[in-house]
């Protein structure tokens, strides 16, 4: 069957412009990669990668020994793991129970969470601040994992996942004795892994990147997660490009792995709520 | 036999309603779900009733507060920097909003064509920027834009033929702060958003273009009679949290422009000047002020764009 020559036309043309979107999307990652190992006069000399011979470690070198980047690094990963666990935790279980009970005042909880959702979290920022203050948790990483340990995307996310285990499981497992919080934990959360996933993928993600609330509880270096440590050497360090690439570029890659790990799931999870709804 | 059959099966069904009711069950999901009552109740509820009556004071730091009623919010009428942050804010909500998703629902309807090969590797490629936070982004871009040998001003005054130079500032020169920004975020949103639209797309009945298609409907008007009422919900969804996404814009300009609000406060956002008015200052009372003011006004757009996309009525 042959095909007429103005949609062979018309079809590379959409691959041409598919793949220069595809470039524009991917280049300054290259880049980024290219920068973190050049010194700081090969940085604008050659455009991407300078010659084997001039590559040097020299912008990690930096990074490490300037500031304490590695500190940056492990509470960065200490508070987005933690809060992934939490949340994982505290949200799976009620959006269980949202999912696979019927009890009074259900549709109170589900209205109370639509709520929480109008309102923009900065409208709390200072009375938050504040309420913290108070509870000597400022400066603290209690401070950061306890006000939000538990997300109402995350209970959405669950209600609507869990509703697909099948009730005579649940009512099965019940007969023989099994309680409550074992049918959650044994029986129901292990059928739904691939949403797990996509949940520990979203919640680690908005942890790690996010800026404006530990940035205002947290005022000590010892303390600094990497948003807010790279904010600082963007000012300290203005003209030490390659350091600030390769911190960056560090800052970047537990998500981009993450992400290929895990791609499918956090696709799915992510247009789940938007796309059946 | 059949008396046999029946006897267990009655049998077990009696157990389970007895234990249906005296049963954990009963309590079990109260329990479950009282953690997120809790913090709510803590970090949810008294922050929002407290911020509603720290908007009615000035203060310094967590500690000072002095009674003002309802000057704050009519000082916010008559503060100038105030009125820049809104400006600002809405022409970044626009341009993003009406860039964004064209470009977006466009590269979506390209993956969505049936022959397209290599579909997994370009929704990865564009949606990837969207992994990086906006402070990571704002790192990066500080130095692709530089001027002279950033890569941005080399790649456009290539392509452009050397009319756009080469050492635009584009971070340094009021006029160009916000379309650096507002590039920016396409970067970074367009992939973002795009996921939303294939995923509606592919989830549109097939059996619909079949029905077009024997009516005898063109592509065009197989687009505005099948697809577009069909991805309509998933499209207003998008709308309107990509509309409050940009009214919150805070991290992108504030990295950007070395953590300020740039030349001549032309970067300056809502939240940003929220954010100095409450951490910089110190006054929290200003800050909960501007803070309901932002609420209240995305409340109002959003309602006016599902409104005027109708997607309450598609749903009903």
């Amino acid at each position: 069957m042959a095909i007429r020559p103005s949609i062979v036309l018309l079809r590379v043309g959409m691959y041409l412009a598919l793949s220069l979107v595809a470039c524009l999307s991917l280049i300054p990652f290259v880049w980024l990669v290219a920068a973190t190992f050049k010194s700081s006069g090969d940085i604008f000399s050659y455009t991407f990668f300078a010659p084997l011979s001039r590559l040097t470690l020299g912008n990690y070198k930096d990074l490490v020994t300037t500031e304490p980047f590695l500190r940056y690094v492990i509470n960065s990963v200490f508070v987005s793991c933690a809060g992934v666990v939490v949340q994982l935790f505290f949200s799976s279980l009620a959006g269980y129970a949202l999912a696979k009970y019927q009890f009074p005042g259900k549709k109170a909880f589900y209205l109370l969470m639509l709520a929480s959702l109008m309102i923009p979290g900065q409208v709390t920022l200072a009375p938050s601040y504040e309420l913290l203050y108070r509870m000597h948790l400022v400066d603290t990483f209690a401070g950061l994992l306890i006000p939000g340990a538990v997300s109402v995307f995350g209970i959405f996310l669950f209600d609507r996942a869990l509703q697909q285990v099948p009730d005579e499981l649940i009512q099965a497992a019940r007969i023989d004795g099994c309680n409550e919080f074992r049918i959650y934990y044994e029986i129901v959360m292990p059928m739904v892994r691939p949403m797990i996933g996509a949940f520990c993928l979203i919640s680690f993600m908005g942890m790690w990147n996010s800026f404006l609330w530990p940035t205002v509880l947290l005022h000590s270096k010892e303390h600094f997660t990497l948003p807010i440590g790279l904010s600082q050497m963007v000012t300290l360090y203005s003209s030490q490009y390659g350091m600030l690439m390769a911190g960056t570029l560090l800052s970047i890659v537990p998500v981009v792995a993450l992400f290929f790990v895990l791609q499918k799931e956090f696709i799915a999870g992510l247009t789940s709520g938007a796309v059946k709804g | 036999m059949k008396s046999v059959a029946t006897t267990p099966v009655s049998v077990t069904s009696s157990r389970a309603s007895a234990s249906l009711r005296n049963r954990p069950q009963r309590w079990a999901p109260y329990l479950f779900l009282s953690p997120y009552v809790l913090l709510f109740l803590i970090f949810g509820l008294y922050p929002i009733v407290k911020s509603l009556i720290l908007s009615l004071y000035v203060t310094n730091g967590p500690k000072d507060a002095l009674f003002v009623g309802l000057a704050n919010y009519a000082f916010l009428l008559h503060d100038h920097d105030f009125g820049t942050a809104v400006w600002n804010t809405i022409v970044y909500a626009f341009w993003s909003v009406f860039l964004q998703l064209p470009l977006s629902m466009g590269l979506a309807l390209l993956l969505n064509t049936k022959w397209v090969r290599g579909r997994e590797f370009f929704r990865l490629a564009f949606f990837s920027p969207n992994l990086l936070g906006q402070v990571f982004v704002g790192v990066l871009f500080t130095i692709l834009y530089q001027p002279q040998f950033g890569l941005f001003n080399r790649f456009i005054s290539w392509v452009s033929g050397g009319l756009i130079p080469v050492d635009t500032k584009w971070l340094q020169d009021p006029a160009l702060v916000m379309p650096a920004i507002i590039i920016t975020s396409l970067w970074m949103y367009v992939g973002f958003n795009m996921v939303y639209f294939l995923a509606a797309l592919q989830a549109v009945d097939q059996d619909l273009y079949e029905a077009a298609l024997v009516d005898g409907a063109n592509s065009v008007q197989q687009f505005f009679a099948v697809t577009l009422p069909s991805i309509k919900p998933v499209a207003t969804f998008v709308l309107v949290t990509a509309t409050l996404g940009s009214l919150q814009l805070f991290e992108l300009p504030y990295i950007l422009l070395g953590n300020g609000s740039g030349p001549k406060n032309a970067g300056l956002t809502i939240v940003m000047y929220l954010y100095n008015n409450g951490f910089q200052t110190g006054d929290l009372g200003y800050a909960s002020a501007i803070g309901w003011t932002l609420a209240f006004g995305m409340l109002i757009i959003s309602l006016i764009q599902v409104r005027l996309t109708g997607a309450t009525k598609a749903n009903a």
